[in-house]
């Protein structure tokens, strides 16, 4: 009896909510970690780094102004869906790290919790970062974070889906819409993950992920200007230094990369969340 | 007709020495360059005194001074560094009008506003962020927020003490040391500053002030043993910083061009919008980064509220800032007055129309009258270039949204104004406002508790508030 | 008697629902922004000539005032002669614009002021509370018009105005206003304006801005006041606190503005009670002058309602004149 054939899956982009291939019409070789193939990832353009732009755009207005409720209720539905397809994902894990299965399960779960967590943030960062100013002078006067806007993110060479949500739900959980640039040596669990965020109630073109070369596509990124900051967290330190002088033309915020490794099983507080918001603060006259 | 007459605040009060050298390690030491440049009374084109420029090495001179005195002002209780700082806002309030006059005469200001709002929000500054000296582990910036070390600091001409202040209260609050540039038209009330230090026994290097200009701000921002770059300014100079910190794990806090939009709708209470617009442009010679140059209102009050407003700049008093009774004051340089005639020449030949209230200028000295174009079109240079003058453009608009559509589509996004007796208007419009400070029903106000800064190009981070810690201090290490 | 009425904006007056419509329709007023404009205003710094100049110009605008239950033609009389010669010592100094007295003493001071170019205004219409009868307070304006009096102070129903009812307070004014055109007042004072002759007495409505609680309402009642065919609105009774305040003055100075833009009628303002400085008297005439405009800086424009203001304004034209600090031990105290 001869073994069936396995159907392989064509991995694509991310954009809008559609998974378009590269308009270049290019793709390139993903290897496991042991160096075995598995698949031909789509190999974003800058003009694919373009309409995701235009994609993240587009979804901002709406995703913005949803109710804190309903952001953190998508983040959630996002963990339900992870969970459901565990299997895959640590599948997915044993393949573009090398690692355990044991191992890649925690990653997993790891990254599902995180999602969680996320998720029961976002009616609770405003309270956290915002105040109530008691100025001298008959005003009421509240500061409020908001979101800062489209966020490019480099996502971490390491860690293909803890790390990818890692940088990705800080970003989306306050209200920015994001164009990922996935991990260039494993990006299959990110378009995995795409497919979980096109089942999630996720509005098309909160999250756009791109796979392909960062050093080609995050300076096109970098020098947008319709990119309000840039996460360099996954940057090489040559990348990041030449996407932090362009990030200057529109005085992006930056997120330079982290100093040493990063251990993403530790808890990791509110700095990426307040990296990509803005404070508003308003005056109101108080009298009769 | 009742004629004011002359009411001119007193400069004998001001001891301007005839030259001042750089204030460095709690010393005034010779700049090692030999350029010296005069600092004028821009009202007059008097010359004040001579002021040195730090060359590279006078800038490295003094922030090995910070360095060193890092170490032990650092390591100092809070609660010792918050009296330091306590005794500061103490002794500006004691000299609070001598300082008044100096800026005024310095800058051009009109003395009602630094002896009004200028000074008593400098000392306000330095009280509100020598609280926070020994609180800062409640600050919401993790239990153990340290200082980052040396901040360069680098300020502009419009309010010079006040932005001096924004800097440097937070960062000697949080333990940071500090080397601070003023701007070169308007050094004498930083210098002033200095001496403050001296009388307050600030321990030498804690604050150093070093003058000159751009090529001096550029060697401060660019020094290595520099830990933190704060900048207020012009957006170019902004971006320029940005990149020259570019791969340094140097952090940076720009606050940087505006050109805010005041919204008034239909239902606004009129003779306050009036007055609002009138503080939002016409404050401070509309020398604010926050400024109100964009008046959007909406066409079924547009006559209305045209007639009130040029009505009410007829009335507005422009000439010697030491007058009391002088609403306008003299634009800051002779490039800034020649910036602001090439934009409005512009608006005029773009199709604006141009107005002016009857208003005589002096003859020397740096003046430019209010000014409003009406007829305004979004794609105008004045309406999209920031003018940093005296200079209102007025667009209207039909509709909420459209309002709301047109206050953003700037690249700037410091500040913005709704005026609307309608509560859930005013929040609906608040909320879709991308700038840091929207003020509704009032503007130009601020105050130390609250946090100030913009969206976009016009900067990052913020000033004033608990949020203007997080500029100064290291929370993320865990 | 509506209808008869030729006052601008009488065709709002049909109805309550008319009246509210249009003032509830009015620009709102942001009290903290009012505040900041007022007190902004209060900073303007008037010396020396602008002083001099500024002092006299308030001296002659002072309606000088005795509200007392227990004032007496000898207390009246004597507050005359103040008015009519504030400095017996000094001629230069002009007289009082007006004095105003209860209903009652009105002949008392119309004969004492005979002859000076001051004018006698009244109280009336139950002051200082209103609450009486609109018979009642027609009549009393007839008799203190009957009397002489040139000008009638009369108060507004603060209660109905709160309570809503517009018209009521419209058709009272509007009634007190025909009282005081009624031929009959003979022996009428008239002062330098009055070349015409007989004409009728000058109504003044009294808003009493310390029981209307919000900038809003000190805004409505004014054009109430003013639409119902009032020529002075004045602030205060001097028996409420607080009486006239910079800002509520500013409200109202606003108003008669506004009017006199689409009406060509140019409305009186007057502050009265607690103004008791020069310093006080000269934050007044700035507002106005960069309120209303100079136009207004005429004692048929704008009165200040006082009493003792009146001996601070002398010791500071005498210390302009002397350069020395006055004594009150130098001025009378009538």
């Amino acid at each position: 009896m001869s073994e069936r054939l396995v159907v392989r899956k064509t991995y694509k982009l991310f954009v809008g909510g559609a998974f378009p291939r590269s308009e270049s019409g290019r793709s390139y070789v993903v290897t496991s970690a042991k160096g075995d193939f598995l698949a031909n990832a789509a190999r974003a353009s800058r003009k694919d780094a373009r309409d995701a732009v235009a994609a993240a755009r587009k979804a901002f207005p709406g995703w913005s102004g949803a109710t804190a409720y309903n952001r953190g209720q998508i983040l959630y539905r996002v963990a339900e869906m992870l969970e459901g397809r565990r299997a895959q994902f640590v599948a997915e894990v044993v393949q573009a790290d090398g690692v355990a299965a044991k191992k890649a399960g925690e990653l997993v779960d790891a990254a599902i919790d995180r999602l969680v967590w996320y998720a029961g943030w976002s009616d609770k960062i405003g309270a956290v970062l915002g105040s109530a100013n008691p100025v001298a002078g008959p005003y009421f006067n509240l500061s409020s974070p908001e979101p800062t806007g489209v966020v490019a993110v480099l996502a971490p060479p390491m860690g293909p889906l803890l790390g990818l949500v890692s940088v990705i739900a800080p970003v989306i959980v306050t209200g920015n819409t994001c164009v990922v640039v996935a991990s260039e040596r494993a990006p299959l669990p990110s378009i995995t993950l795409a497919e979980v965020l096109a089942t999630s109630d996720l509005p098309g073109g909160v999250v756009n992920i791109l796979t392909g070369h960062q050093a080609e596509i995050a300076p096109w990124l970098a020098g947008h200007m319709d990119v309000n900051a840039i996460d360099l967290t996954g940057a090489t330190p040559e990348l990041a230094v030449t996407c932090e002088e362009s990030a200057a033309e529109n005085l992006k915020r930056v997120l330079r990369p982290p100093a040493g490794p990063v251990d993403w099983l530790v808890d990791p507080g509110t700095e990426r969340m307040a990296a990509f918001l803005e404070t508003k603060t308003v005056w109101h006259p108080i009298g009769t | 007709m009742f004629e004011y007459a002359p009411a001119p605040e007193s400069r004998d009060i001001v001891d301007i020495r005839p030259s001042y050298g750089l204030f460095i390690n709690g010393e005034w030491v010779e700049p090692q360059g030999e350029e010296r440049h005069k600092t004028i009374n821009p009202a007059t084109e008097e010359v004040l005194a001579e002021i040195g420029w730090a060359s590279e090495t006078d800038v490295d001179r003094a922030v090995q001074a910070a360095r060193k005195a890092f170490t032990t002002w650092s390591a100092l209780p809070g609660a010792e560094r918050a009296k330091y700082i306590f005794r500061i806002a103490r002794i500006i309030q004691e000299r609070s009008r001598e300082l008044a006059v100096l800026e005024s005469l310095d800058n051009g200001k009109p003395i009602r506003e630094s002896r009004d709002v200028d000074l008593p929000l400098v000392a306000a500054h330095f009280f509100y962020y020598a609280g926070w000296a020994d609180k800062l582990a409640y600050a919401g910036l993790g239990v153990d927020p340290r200082p980052l070390g040396v901040a360069g600091q680098v300020i502009p001409w419009n309010f010079p003490l006040l932005m001096l202040a924004w800097k440097i209260a937070p960062a000697l609050a949080c333990g940071n040391t500090v080397v601070l540039k003023p701007a070169e038209t308007t050094p004498l009330t930083a210098l002033a500053f200095a001496e403050i230090c001296r009388q307050a026994d600030l321990p030498p290097g804690v604050v150093n002030i070093v003058t000159g200009a751009g090529a001096t701000g550029a060697a401060l921002v660019a020094h290595p043993g520099v830990d933190k770059v704060a900048f207020t300014g012009s957006t170019e100079v902004g971006r320029q910083i940005a990149r020259t910190l570019a791969g340094t794990r140097k952090k940076l806090t720009l606050e940087l061009g505006g050109k805010a939009a005041n919204i008034v709708f239909e239902d606004a209470a009129l003779d306050q919008a009036v007055e609002g617009i009138v503080n939002g442009i016409f404050f401070n010679q509309g020398h604010v980064c926050c400024a109100g140059s964009r008046l959007l209102v909406q066409e079924s009050i547009a006559g209305d509220l045209l007639e009130a407003l040029k009505r009410r700049l007829a009335t507005l008093r422009l000439g010697d800032p030491l007058d009391k009774n002088t609403d306008i004051g003299a634009i800051n340089s002779a490039a800034q007055l020649a910036k602001i005639r090439e934009l409005s020449a512009a608006g005029e030949s773009e199709g604006a129309e141009r107005w002016s209230p009857p208003c005589p200028l002096p003859d020397r000295g740096f003046w430019f009258p209010p000014t409003v174009f009406t007829g305004v079109a979004q794609s105008h240079r004045i309406a999209r270039e920031e003018i940093f003058g005296p200079v209102l453009s007025v667009l209207t608009f039909r509709t909420p949204a459209e309002a709301v559509e047109k206050a953003n589509n700037t690249p700037y996004g410091l500040s913005a104004g709704v005026w609307t007796e309608k509560g859930s208007l005013m929040l609906w419009t608040a909320s879709r406002l991308r700038a840091g400070v929207v003020w509704s029903n009032t503007f130009n106000r601020f105050d130390p508790a609250s946090p100030f800064g913009g969206y976009k190009e016009s900067g990052y981070g913020r000033e004033g508030g608990r949020h203007g810690l997080e500029a100064y201090l290291d929370w993320n290490h865990r | 008697m509506v209808s008869t009425l030729t006052t601008p904006f009488a065709e709002v007056a049909t109805s309550n629902a008319s009246l509210r419509a249009f003032l509830h329709g009015l620009p709102g007023v942001d009290r903290v922004g009012a505040d900041a404009r007022a007190a902004m205003l209060a900073t303007r710094s008037i010396k020396t000539t602008a002083k001099g100049q500024a002092i006299d110009l308030a001296i002659g605008m002072v309606d000088l005032t005795t509200l007392e239950g227990a004032d007496t033609p000898g207390k009246v009389r004597a507050m005359c002669a103040k008015a009519v010669r504030p400095d017996p010592a000094d001629p230069s100094v002009p007289s009082a614009a007006a004095v105003c007295v209860y209903p009652d003493l009105v002949a008392t001071a119309v004969q004492a002021v005979e002859g000076s170019g001051v004018k006698v205004a009244s109280v009336a219409t139950a002051f200082p509370s209103g609450r009486s009868s609109l018979e009642v307070k027609v009549a009393e304006t007839a008799l203190a018009v009957a009397a002489g009096a040139s000008e009638i102070d009369m108060v507004i129903d603060r209660g109905a105005f709160l309570a809503g009812d517009y018209l009521k307070v419209f058709e009272e004014i509007a009634a007190v206003k025909a009282a005081c055109g009624r031929a009959g007042g003979a022996q009428r004072e008239n002062g330098a304006g009055g070349a015409q002759g007989e004409q009728a007495a000058h109504l003044k409505v009294i808003l009493e801005t310390g029981e209307l609680a919000t900038y809003d309402n000190v805004r409505r009642a004014s054009w109430l006041a003013m639409i119902a065919g009032g020529d002075f609105i004045k602030t205060s009774t001097g028996k409420v606190s607080p009486a006239a305040t910079l800002p509520v003055t500013l409200i109202m100075l606003e108003a008669v503005r506004d009017f006199a833009r689409r009406t060509g009628r140019k409305i009186g303002v007057k502050p009265a009670g607690g103004i008791r400085t020069t310093k006080d008297a000269i934050k007044y005439l700035v507002l106005v002058n960069e309120t209303a405009g100079p136009d207004w800086l005429d004692p048929d424009l704008f009165r200040l309602g006082a009493s003792s203001l009146l001996n601070d304004l002398l010791m500071q034209r005498q210390k302009m004149a002397t350069g020395r600090y006055a004594g009150p031990d130098y001025f009378t105290l009538d």
